[in-house]
């Protein structure tokens, strides 16, 4: 019953966060709680409670609650943290690249306009693979292929307009094929296009690196690149840049506070975020999750946010799944 | 034998002292969570997750394979005391089970679920210990054609099975069908018949509704004919274990679940719901005395509740070998794995053998402990059923309605909650079967994509379900088991003609 218990006073924690108006707290005295706009194990899930637990390690938070409202790619949990965290000093909401998708072909009634952006927190690359029986060796295989027949070209990844959608249409752009005609098949995440992979069943699949990682080093896939803009330690397969593709797409994760908070309270948060990030605890758990830092402060990655929304909007079109 | 060896050295691990208790812990936490609608699984060990960090990662992984273990076990209790499944896998086990509880023989249903379950984990884990890499490398052939021709079976053999006459199951089939409709489409993105509600989106739970319609409709059944029939459900009658007979009735089922849930569960995309009705329906076909099903026949509870228990072995099979989580559970279970720089996957296996043979024997103990856990309460939780109706239906919809705002805080799925509940009623007042409302809301997306995914990757051809010999075998069983019924009927016919 204890859980339920915590549930409950999870839930009045939102309501006691809604109503209050306490003043800005010192650093060390924080009460949160950080919503995750997906169900239990998804990326913001476990973003979430990573965070969680190095706040509260680091003695830059005093508690921590994590709260779970899945549904429809976060735009759900986004309507219900604008309206109820209005003002709160102590609600977060984490987010990333696939609410950006999601906002735009849900047509959400909220984007991330509406809430305060705080962080950017992680950025994991993306990574292009074939099966290990497959004839194309590199890239540049890869793109003549897809040149030459682009529907039968079949792509494997993580839900439609998602990040990995959003890539297949990029590189098949680059090729020089019709981005509308891309044959994508999408599943529920990285896990069971691993299986459509391994299977031989499709030419080519995109997912998380991490979530690919085993067969990768196993030999069972091919990784032909990755999506981020830099080489990363440890991952040999060479960015899209370096193979002189001109393409770059991060799967950003980051976090943010309710709509209208007050200067002092903003900056009370932007600062433990900070100090949490900056702690050798952040840095340890994001090699064991195999996350790559990509923290940006609150001015940067409200830009950010701005480029990347306009950029997602024209794939999306590109692939005939926005207006 | 070298994998025995392995085993053995993972008894070792798994008996430390320390291990034992985290399996205990992990059982206990998980049968009550199993009880509680709503609340599964796959929650408790995400907030454990923080946790478990500081401690060592073989104890930790035990305690969550207890959870999850345990919540298999814990989901079919309340199924068939309170006809309110707490979990997906259990809503067949509701069927025959809550019939049994009110005809007095709430025990040995009880008993049948807990020991069924313990032999179908305890095959199913030895399968999982010793053929896991064989299995994945057929698992992962398994295409969507082959998940088509799959679900095809299910639904006829689904539709045939449940309620007075086909024409009724299959009416319920489609409303269940419809409701699966509802949300995101998977293939493209877009809404379908959401009508702008952002919470319809993501579809219909499944939760939401097997609650709604079992006990939300069942309360207000009871309700409606509470002054005019005072037939009250018999809390026991007879003995509260099983009898020789139901003895002789079970071990088969038993055997059979386990064989149909381990492998479906072992494909990444086979889930625990489909070998419960695939059970359901062999055990209808094979038992002695099919008249009595819809009126508590055991083979009912026996194959399903193996057949789930022997799934959730089986969703191992894919997470281990692949890193490849095809439960909720699983998915935190890799993060678990994840957070000791574990990568599961074909390397596990050979760089921490010492850690998966510990958890696989860990499996073992849980599953002793589990049974050790639920035989004694047995003759408790029975008595739930001597409290007055009207308190006890009350306490059911309080139950009911918690478990659901604690699985997805929103009154709109409170609301969808209360109209399923309404639509339970009125199904059964007018005698419809309610399960196959629930298998179409589970299958119906599955097939949807299934096919759609097949006719993608053959760029239109609808030949591609034919062409591999797996989907056009079941395609073939599937139209054969709906034709065969007609087919003997006219032959029966004609040879009475010729007489």
């Amino acid at each position: 019953m204890t859980f339920f218990r915590s549930r409950l006073a999870a839930a009045w924690l939102i309501a006691a966060g809604a109503a209050s108006f306490a003043p800005a707290a010192m650093a060390q005295d924080l009460e949160l709680t950080i919503m995750a706009p997906a169900g239990a194990g998804g990326g913001w899930d476990s973003a979430a409670r990573a965070l969680q637990e190095v706040m509260m390690s680091t003695g830059n938070a005093r508690s921590v609650q994590v709260v779970n409202v899945p549904g429809a790619g976060g735009t759900v949990g986004l309507a219900q943290f604008v309206q109820g965290a209005a003002g709160s000093p102590n609600q977060l909401l984490v987010g990333g690249i696939t609410m950006v998708g999601a906002i735009i072909t849900n047509k959400a009634p909220y984007d991330l306009t509406a809430v305060t952006p705080l962080a950017r927190l992680t950025g994991d690359p993306l990574v292009v693979v074939v099966p290990a029986s497959s004839p194309y060796q590199t890239m540049s295989d890869l793109m003549e292929g897809i040149k030459g027949d682009v529907e039968r070209t079949i792509w494997a990844g993580g839900s439609a307009g998602g990040a990995d959608h959003m890539l297949s249409a990029l590189i098949t752009q680059a090729a020089g094929a019709d981005p509308a005609k891309v044959n994508y098949v999408a599943y529920s995440g990285g896990g069971e296009a691993l299986a459509a992979m391994l299977g031989g069943q499709v030419t080519a699949g995109i997912s998380g690196y991490g979530e690919w990682q085993g067969q990768i080093e196993s030999g069972d896939l091919r990784a032909l690149a990755i999506s981020y803009p830099e080489a990363i330690e440890g991952i040999e397969a060479q960015p899209l840049k370096a193979q002189g593709i001109d393409i770059e797409l991060v799967n950003w994760r980051g976090i943010f506070a309710g709509p209208g908070i007050s200067d002092e309270d903003k900056a009370t948060l932007e600062q433990a975020i900070a100090k949490t990030v900056e702690s050798p605890e952040w840095q340890d758990l994001l090699k064991a999750r195999g996350w790559s830092d990509y923290y940006a402060p609150s001015d940067e990655f409200t830009a950010f946010i701005a480029s990347e929304s306009e950029r997602v909007t024209s794939i999306l079109t590109s692939i005939g799944l926005a207006e | 034998m070298e994998s025995l060896a392995f085993l053995m050295q993972g008894f070792g691990t798994a008996l430390d002292p320390m291990n034992l208790a985290f399996a205990a812990i992990g059982v206990l936490l998980g049968t009550a969570v199993g009880v509680l609608p709503g609340i599964g699984p796959a929650l408790t060990v995400a907030l454990l997750l923080p946790i478990t960090f500081k401690l060592d990662p073989g104890g930790s992984l035990i305690m969550f394979a207890g959870i999850y273990y345990g919540g298999m076990y814990g989901g079919s209790t309340t199924a068939i005391l309170l006809n309110t499944p707490g979990e997906s896998a259990s809503v067949v086990t509701a069927l025959e089970g809550n019939q049994m509880a009110r005809r007095g023989r709430g025990g040995p249903a009880l008993a049948t679920a807990a020991i069924g379950s313990f032999v179908a984990t305890l095959i199913a884990t030895m399968g999982l210990a010793f053929f896991a890499p064989l299995l994945v490398k057929v698992a992962i052939q398994f295409g969507p054609w082959d998940y088509f021709g799959l679900m095809l079976i299910a639904f006829v053999t689904v539709s045939a099975t449940f309620g007075s006459s086909p024409l009724r199951g299959l009416t319920s089939l489609a409303i269940g069908l419809w409701l699966g409709l509802i949300g995101i489409d998977q293939l493209t993105g877009q809404a379908r018949l959401a009508f702008g509600v952002p919470n319809l989106l993501d579809g219909v739970e499944v939760t939401t509704l097997a609650v709604g319609l079992f006990a939300i409709g069942e309360a207000l059944h009871v309700a409606s004919r509470h002054l005019f029939n005072d037939e009250k459900p018999i809390a026991i009658k007879g003995s509260i274990w099983m009898s020789r007979q139901d003895w002789r009735r079970s071990w088969k089922p038993w055997l059979r679940g386990t064989a149909i849930g381990f492998p479906i569960g072992a494909l990444p995309a086979g889930g625990a719901e489909i070998p419960t009705f695939l059970s359901y329906t062999t055990e209808r076909k094979l038992a002695e005395k099919p008249e009595e099903f819809g009126q508590g026949a055991i083979e009912g509870v026996a194959g399903p509740e193996a057949a789930n228990n022997a799934s959730a072995a089986g969703t191992l099979v894919p997470l281990l070998t692949l890193g490849l989580p095809t439960s909720a559970t699983a998915a935190v279970m890799l993060a678990g794995f994840q957070q000791y720089n574990l990568q599961p996957g074909p390397l596990l296996f050979v760089q921490h053998p010492d850690l998966v043979w510990g958890l696989v024997a860990s499996l073992f103990i849980a599953n002793v402990m589990l049974l050790v856990l639920n035989l004694p309460l047995v003759g408790l939780w029975v008595r739930l059923l001597k409290i007055p109706l009207p308190w006890l239906y009350a306490g059911i919809l309080v139950f009911a309605c918690m478990g659901t705002i604690a699985a997805n805080p929103s009154v709109v799925e409170l609301m969808m909650l209360v109209a399923f509940g309404v639509l339970g009623f009125i199904m059964r007042r007018y005698d419809y079967p309610i399960a196959p409302v629930v298998v179409g809301l589970i299958l119906g997306p599955m097939a949807d994509s299934a096919l759609r995914r097949s006719l993608q990757m053959s760029l239109g051809d609808p030949m591609v379900l034919l062409q591999h010999p797996g989907s056009a075998t079941m395609i073939g069983i599937a139209v054969f088991a709906l034709l065969a019924p007609f087919v003997f009927k006219g032959l029966a016919r004609f040879r009475q003609d010729e007489d």
